[in-house]
């Protein structure tokens, strides 16, 4: 049936020797079972809050701090909606870090490092995660 | 006779300090956090007032500084971690591990300074 599409060859198939071919795997980062996709977003949260996180938070800090007037323009600021949403993104990043460490604590110290309880805390952290910047968020809106 | 060289290329053992330094750093940083973090739930700083009285008060300053100086050899391991897996060549990694160890240390300073220049 294929001989009727010249301009897509169907791939030389032999039945009987496709099921000994060595199995590749599908590296998608969409396979990463959850220790691993917490693993990558600590390592991604990390760098985030090093660079640029930290210092514009300094800054902040040192802006809000310096004067009255300061404090008011990056109070009003900090009150437009799209700053808001980047503020959850800041926020996310340094609860997700929060949560995987002290996850990488406890599997350090041996709690938890059997593979069904670590894929749990894994999702656990990530749940966690969402959830606190879910909270902080409401508290700041 | 030729002396046997002797000298393994591995177990420096620096690399184990530096790790049980980023569990050590990390602990400090989780206490301040949840500190922080019931300490702005209670006094709910909400004028300039209380937002620069309670940044005055000599344990918040101190401990801000402890945080960000476990926060300085904490992200100098991390950040060294993430350059060695992904800058293989060394003259570029050699730079930017200089550069993040330049930039955590004018962290520190600027947040000393910002708390202690009023």
């Amino acid at each position: 049936m294929d001989t009727e599409k010249p301009t897509s060859p169907a791939p030389h198939r032999r039945p009987h020797a496709s099921s000994r071919r060595p199995v590749s795997y599908d590296l998608n980062l969409a396979h990463l079972p959850p220790p691993g996709i917490v693993s990558i977003l600590h390592r991604v949260s990390g760098l985030a809050l090093f660079f640029p996180i930290l210092p514009a938070l300094i800054y902040l800090l040192g802006a809000s701090l310096a004067s009255e007037e300061g404090y008011r323009e990056w109070r009003s600021f900090f009150s437009e909606p799209a700053v808001k949403f980047v503020m959850l993104g800041v926020i996310w990043a340094y609860a997700h870090h929060f949560f995987a460490g002290l996850r990488y604590l406890l599997l350090d110290v041996h709690v938890g490092i059997a593979k069904a309880p670590a894929r749990k805390s894994a999702m656990a952290v990530l749940v966690l995660g969402l959830l606190a910047t879910l909270l902080i968020g409401w508290c700041i809106w | 006779m030729v002396k046997a060289y002797t000298k393994t290329p591995v177990g420096a053992h620096y690399g184990l300090g530096d790790w049980l330094l980023q569990r050590l750093t990390a602990v400090v940083m989780v206490l301040f956090t949840v500190g922080f973090a019931i300490c702005l739930a209670v006094h709910k700083p909400g004028t300039y007032a209380e937002w620069k009285a309670l940044f005055s008060g000599t344990f918040v300053r101190v401990t801000t500084v402890l945080f960000f100086t476990a926060l300085l050899y904490h992200a100098w391991v991390g950040m060294r971690d993430i350059l060695m897996d992904y800058v293989k060549p060394t003259a570029i990694r050699l730079t930017l591990q200089s550069a993040v160890v330049v930039a955590l240390l004018l962290y520190l300073i600027w947040i000393a300074q910002i708390l202690w220049s009023r």
